[in-house]
């Protein structure tokens, strides 16, 4: 109870402080808003506005068609080229696909010969060219398909494959990009915050002084993480609701009470992490690289980037201690899945134990810091 | 040069604002050149302002000021001072570069102003030697003494002859000796150059004897000025500090009566504080040796001694905050706990610098420090009203205290130190920087406390007039106790006339001859001075800016180590780690068909490395929650009748159920289905004999190229040095122009003739230097690690890197040029250049397929030039030529930030 009472004075005084930070508030606003938005919607679909070439040998109808089925915004109006274009316009990254369309293909298909289109890809340009080649092979073959179909040279195959996505039936981006986001401003900004508040006290000398009141370095800790992380699960907040409700339009399928909570307890392992690199730097050069050591993996390890399953194997268990995997996790699952509470509290769980774990540990370092090792 | 008869400085009319505090207002003053001039007056009286106009530190604002012969309103006649004047800051070492040497500290001076290395040499020697540093050529000025410290930033500041010297209170928190070296030093430097005018602040008032020529200050006023002996008598008092007093306005002289200590009844019982063999080690550095000491309930006992001698540590340990090495304490008879809170209760504490919540009001303070000791709500308002009249604070309640004249701070600090009622107070120099009146009437609240609450009170000093109104003091210097005893049996010890020689006689006898001082100063005559420059000036300074940058980057070791280990290791993390090559899928079947063929459908997925069958699904309802869990990422659906209908060609649809979350992996799973869709449909068909039927009409050739293997880690290595390369050299660079600003050795920019561009370019070189490493290792671990071949212009590459690592740096700088903290610095370079680096700059997507702002973003930004030229040299084996572009396309960036930063950098302060 005393306890309570002294982390509530305490995060009074750290929101005081904050307050009078106007570009630290400024920067949190910036994240949560317009970067937030800009960031999600540059997402746009899966694969858009992707450059294709036509090498049309062939310069038939059947060859035409082939070109015309491919429209925005996936696809950007393909351009007709000559074979010797193929190499300079890949190599300055003109184009990621160049299809090259032989001599005599509407007549081989109209007579039933194999026949075959060659299709070029920049496959340093990994996910572009995994999905686009999918994409363009499937509209192509449809296209020959069709015209085949309407010469009576094919019956159409009896069995049909129907692709039903489930949470994001459009696969639409945004909504991918959108989670990612937000992930990615909570982390970055409740480390930066906290981490600052601590080294701000210690330059100040403040927090020696309050070492030295009848209060515990838990009680500074636990009063730094809620004041700044009470300020971001603000800010959190409103851009769910203003911009990825409201601008983006993203619909929410499981409960919002339950992803806050998620969040409350992300924002805790997050502040955990932002103590702990606070206490262990000891120049602010040496807190910014820290950070950006923390920070990095944090967000492109989550599994908001790239699928966690596709990770190396001795890779996983180490990305399994981020706390932003978890979130990840149990985010896309309450967001797009509805999942409720029972499904999820494993991951609320393990955000949990981890970030107490880091609690302990920078309480330990912290410790020793102030009294010099 | 400036004649004798004409004033060095003529001040006109001068007023100086900060926001909307008053620093200076209408000065009108004329300081005799050739002199030594005096500078008096408590802290935050407006001295230092004066002096940092007065050396073109600081912008004017309204008046008039000529300094040697020309008006420091015209930026031509400033550069001219700059070279002919010199400025110390005030602040022990303010001006000095803590992490580098004593000679290395000197030789960037010498470099600025442009001497050859044979005149340098001969300046540098010349100079430690005066000073008694030759010993310690090599030793970093941050492990150096005070009094050191201060000797060596005379140095820097005399290295180039100037003919005026501006010295900021030199001698704060300096020890009694060390001070009295300093003087001398100044006496034979001014012996060998009569014509050079020296201008002191000093807010000590024992040492303004010894201006020929003083200026009393007050609340941004001139009160007086004249020799010394003129103020005496104008004032009809017998020394400086009273003559002082008298001349402040009536109403800030305080009580007339001054101050008397009642004597100290003697209270028995057992000593309050109890000292025994305390030491404390930092590393091999002793800070505190074996002091010991018991102090008496309701004593004032002081602890006498310079900055940096183990005062603040032997507190630290009192309290408990540091742990003794050695030996053991006792508070009120319990040994000392730092877990203990019951003892903190009955100890009262202030620290140095009174560190208050300065962003709090005085009230606010008041009140966290009444709840955080758990006073009772309804007593907590009486109490904090109680002392905001007994501390004169009651003006001020609800004014934010980093606002409040130093003075009030004081009493503030020590209001919420006894706001509780302990014990026992401890002060860590509770006076230092306040004006002698202040000063006065805070001893009578510690009077008080004592004589009437029965307060202990330790408190550390570095007045003697204050240390001979405690009970008792203790002498301690280096780290030891010299001795302990009455301030007036100490004072009258032999051959003492007063405790400050008592104290600089056993300083002398501390340090025997060891570090004392030296052979007389050989004479400082100036040798002809052969200005030789050898780069032009411009570029001697930039390449002195950019040496001592380097050397002070090698002295941080673990910053070096970071930058360049660092980012190793999040090259490994992310070349692994970002991958959108599919593995390890979970699928499950919802098989309601059970026959043969539905078997062979499902086993398309089984054996594939891509898939990992779980548990098949029973109904419609559970492959939803299992979905909805994450448990399957994939579910097939294979109707009933299925096998029947492969076989007999009647329709049937399989339905296959993908988790649409993550929308890019949806995708590739989509892609896979529809291909083993198609392959069991032409397996069938195969085995059916109708295999004809089956083919598919026309078939698809992908040639993947330049990545063969579509690996994810063949395109992501190359890319990956794009965006470390980005953000450790901004980051780097931002902390280093914000430090500067934040420790303040920007004040050798601004008063030294080094120019905006030479500045910022000289400290952007080492940092492209650590960059271009940095890209040569990430290059190595790209070839030889993942085994990425580089089959491009090696020469494009590297020459594109650096122009890059410039765009890096120039970003961090124009950050920094814009903020006023370290942290604001470093965070607003991170949050603005994370963005447009990993997300906008086509490492998972192309910049050409980004959607509005973001596009714009990711071509406005260089890192996917880089980016794009990295791929193209690795994976596309291209030549210089076709990489040329991009070099100038990146180049374009580094200008123009280094341009925008260099207009905005301010040759002086506000």
């Amino acid at each position: 109870m005393r306890s309570l009472r002294n982390i509530s004075w305490l995060a009074g005084k750290e929101l005081r402080t904050l307050w009078r930070d106007l570009l630290l508030l400024l920067l949190v606003f910036y994240s949560f808003g317009p970067g937030m938005y800009v960031e999600s919607i540059a997402a746009g679909e899966t694969i858009s506005k992707t450059a294709v070439a036509f090498v049309d040998e062939d310069n038939s109808a059947l060859s035409r068609s082939l070109q015309t089925a491919l429209y925005p915004p996936w696809f950007l109006p393909p351009r007709t080229i000559e074979a010797s274009q193929i190499d300079p316009m890949m190599d300055w990254g003109e184009v990621i696909f160049a299809v090259v369309v032989p001599r005599g293909f509407e007549m081989d298909i109209r007579s039933g010969r194999p026949v075959a289109l060659q299709i070029n890809i920049d496959a340093t340009k990994t996910q572009q060219a995994a999905i686009g080649t999918g994409y363009l092979t499937a509209i192509l073959t449809q296209e020959v398909q069709r015209f085949a179909a309407q010469q009576d040279l094919v019956s159409v195959p009896a069995v049909e494959l129907v692709v039903r996505r489930s949470f994001n039936p459009s696969g639409n981006n945004v909504w991918f990009a959108a989670i990612g986001g937000l992930l990615n401003s909570l982390s970055m900004l409740t480390i930066v915050l906290v981490g600052a508040a601590l080294i701000r006290e210690r330059e100040h000398g403040t927090i020696e002084h309050l070492l030295l009141m009848p209060v515990t370095a838990i009680e500074i800790a636990l009063a730094k993480i809620v004041a700044n992380g009470g300020v971001i699960l603000i800010a959190f907040t409103f851009s769910l609701f203003i911009i990825v409700e409201g601008a983006l339009g993203i619909p929410f399928a499981g409960s919002q009470t339950l992803l806050l909570m998620g969040t409350a307890i992300y924002i805790f392992a997050a502040g955990a992490i932002g103590l702990l690199l606070g206490t262990l730097a000891r120049t602010m050069a040496q807190f910014a690289l820290l950070i950006m050591l923390v920070i990095m993996p944090m967000m492109i390890l989550s599994g908001g980037m790239t699928p966690v399953e596709s990770q190396p194997a001795w890779l996983q268990p180490i990305t399994w201690l981020l706390p932003s995997r978890h979130y990840m996790s149990f985010a896309e699952a309450i967001f797009y899945r509805g999942a409720g509470l029972d499904l999820i509290w494993t991951e609320f769980l393990w955000t949990f134990v981890l970030g107490a774990a880091t609690l302990m540990l920078s309480l330990i370092i912290f410790r020793r810091s102030v009294t010099g090792g | 040069m400036a004649s004798h008869s004409a004033p060095v400085v003529r001040v006109r009319n001068v007023t100086h604002r900060y926001g909307s505090v008053v620093a200076l207002e209408d000065v009108t003053l004329d300081f005799p050149s050739g002199r030594m001039l005096g500078l008096i007056g408590p802290d935050g009286v407006g001295k230092s302002t004066l002096l940092g106009l007065l050396a073109g530190a600081r912008k004017m604002q309204v008046g008039e000021i000529t300094v040697l012969g020309g008006s420091m309103a015209k930026a031509r006649h400033r550069a001219e001072v700059f070279s002919r004047a010199a400025y110390m800051p005030q602040g022990l070492g303010k001006n000095l570069y803590m992490e580098l040497s004593v000679a290395e500290n000197l030789d960037f001076f010498a470099r600025l102003y442009g001497h050859d290395a044979a005149e340098r040499r001969r300046r540098m020697d010349r100079l430690l030697r005066a000073t008694g540093l030759d010993p310690f050529p090599d030793r970093p000025a941050g492990k150096l003494s005070g009094g050191m410290k201060q000797k060596l930033g005379l140095c820097c500041a005399l290295i180039h002859d100037p003919d005026f010297l501006i010295l900021d209170e030199p001698t704060t928190g300096v020890d009694p000796l060390a001070r009295r070296q300093f003087w001398n030093l100044i006496d034979e430097i001014r012996a060998d150059r009569p014509q050079m005018s020296v201008l002191v602040s000093t807010a000590y008032m024992e040492e303004a004897e010894r201006f020929e020529w003083l200026v009393a200050m007050d609340a941004g006023h001139i009160l007086a000025s004249g020799a010394p002996g003129e103020l005496r008598a104008q004032t009809g008092t017998e020394d400086l500090e009273s003559a002082y007093v008298s001349l402040l306005p009536p109403e800030k002289r305080g009580s007339e009566t001054g101050l008397h200590i009642l004597p100290r009844p003697s209270l028995g019982g057992s000593p309050a504080i109890v000292a025994r063999g305390l030491t404390r080690r930092f590393g091999d550095f002793t800070a505190v040796r074996d002091v010991s000491f018991e102090i008496e309930r309701g004593e004032i006992f002081g602890f006498l001694g310079s900055n940096g001698c183990g005062k603040t540590t032997t507190m630290k340990m009192l309290t408990g905050l540091l742990p003794a090495s050695e030996g053991e304490a006792w508070l009120f008879g319990e040994p000392v706990d730092a877990t203990n809170i019951e003892t903190r209760k009955r100890v009262g504490f202030m620290s140095q610098n009174f560190s208050l919540w300065g962003e709090l009001t005085v009230r606010q303070n008041l009140m966290l420090h009444a709840r955080l000791f758990h006073l009772p709500t309804e007593e907590i308002g009486p109490r904090i009203a109680a002392l905001l009249a007994q501390f004169g604070l009651e003006a001020h309640a609800d004014a934010i205290s980093a606002s409040l004249p130093l003075g009030l701070r004081q009493r503030l600090s020590l209001a919420c130190a006894i706001i509780h009622g302990p014990d026992m107070l401890i002060l860590d120099e509770p006076t230092s920087g306040v004006d002698p009146v202040a000063r006065d009437e805070f001893w009578a609240l510690l009077v008080d406390l004592s004589r009437r609450d029965e307060v202990t009170i330790f408190l550390s000093t570095h007045f003697m007039n204050e240390a001979m109104r405690c009970d008792r003091i203790s002498l301690m210097h280096a780290g030891e106790v010299l001795v302990y005893d009455t301030p007036q049996n100490l004072a009258r010890e032999e051959g003492s006339s007063s405790l400050e020689e008592t104290f600089i006689r056993y300083i002398e006898g501390a340090i025997g001859q060891a570090e004392g001082e030296t052979a007389p100063a050989p004479a400082l005559a100036k040798e002809p001075a052969t200005t030789s420059i050898s780069l032009g000036p411009r570029l001697g300074r930039l390449f002195a800016v950019s040496r001592r940058e380097l050397l002070e980057v090698m002295r941080d070791p673990v910053r070096l180590a970071f930058a360049f280990l660092g980012s190793m290791i999040l090259m490994l993390m992310f070349a692994y780690g970002i991958s959108s090559d599919i593995e390890d899928l979970t699928f499950a079947a919802f098989d309601q068909d059970h026959t043969p063929e539905s078997r062979a459908y499902i086993a398309n997925f089984q054996g594939s490395p891509t898939f990992v069958e779980q548990a098949p699904v029973t109904s419609i309802d559970q492959l939803e929650e299992r979905m909805a869990a994450g448990a399957i990422s994939l579910a097939l659906e294979i109707p009933r009748g299925f096998g029947r209908a492969v076989t007999t060609g009647a329709p049937s649809r399989v339905a296959a159920w993908i988790d649409g979350a993550n929308t890019m992996r949806a995708a590739t799973i989509e892609g896979y289905v529809q291909g083993a869709h198609a392959t069991f449909l032409t397996q069938r068909a195969v085995a059916a004999g109708v295999g004809d039927l089956a083919r598919p009409i026309v078939e698809m050739e992908p040639r993947y190229r330049y990545n063969p293997g579509f690996e994810s880690l063949y395109s992501m290595a190359p890319s990956i040095p794009a965006i470390l390369l980005m953000l450790f050299p901004a980051i780097l660079m931002a902390v280093s122009i914000a430090r500067e600003r934040e420790i303040g050795t920007i004040t050798n920019f601004h008063v030294t003739p080094t120019g905006r561009l030479e500045y910022l370019l000289g400290k952007q070189l080492p940092y492209v230097g650590i960059g271009f490493v940095n890209w040569l290792i990430l290059t190595l671990m790209t070839i030889l690690l993942f085994g990425v071949p580089l089959t491009g212009s090696a020469l494009a590459l590297a020459l594109g890197a650096v122009v890059y690592v410039y765009a890096a740096t120039g970003f961090g700088m124009l950050v920094a040029v814009f903020t006023r903290s370290q942290v604001a610095a470093v965070f607003a370079t991170m949050i603005l250049a994370m963005l447009p680096t990993v997300q906008f700059s086509g490492l998972l997507q192309p910049v050409s397929t980004l959607e509005g702002a973001a596009r714009v973003m990711g071509q406005l930004w260089p890192t996917n030039y880089f980016m794009q030229m990295s791929v193209g040299a690795f994976n596309k084996g291209l030549g210089f030529g076709e990489l040329a572009i991009n070099i100038l396309l990146i180049a374009a960036f580094a200008p123009a930030s280094v341009g925008i930063a260099t207009f905005f950098l301010r040759k002086q302060e506000r």
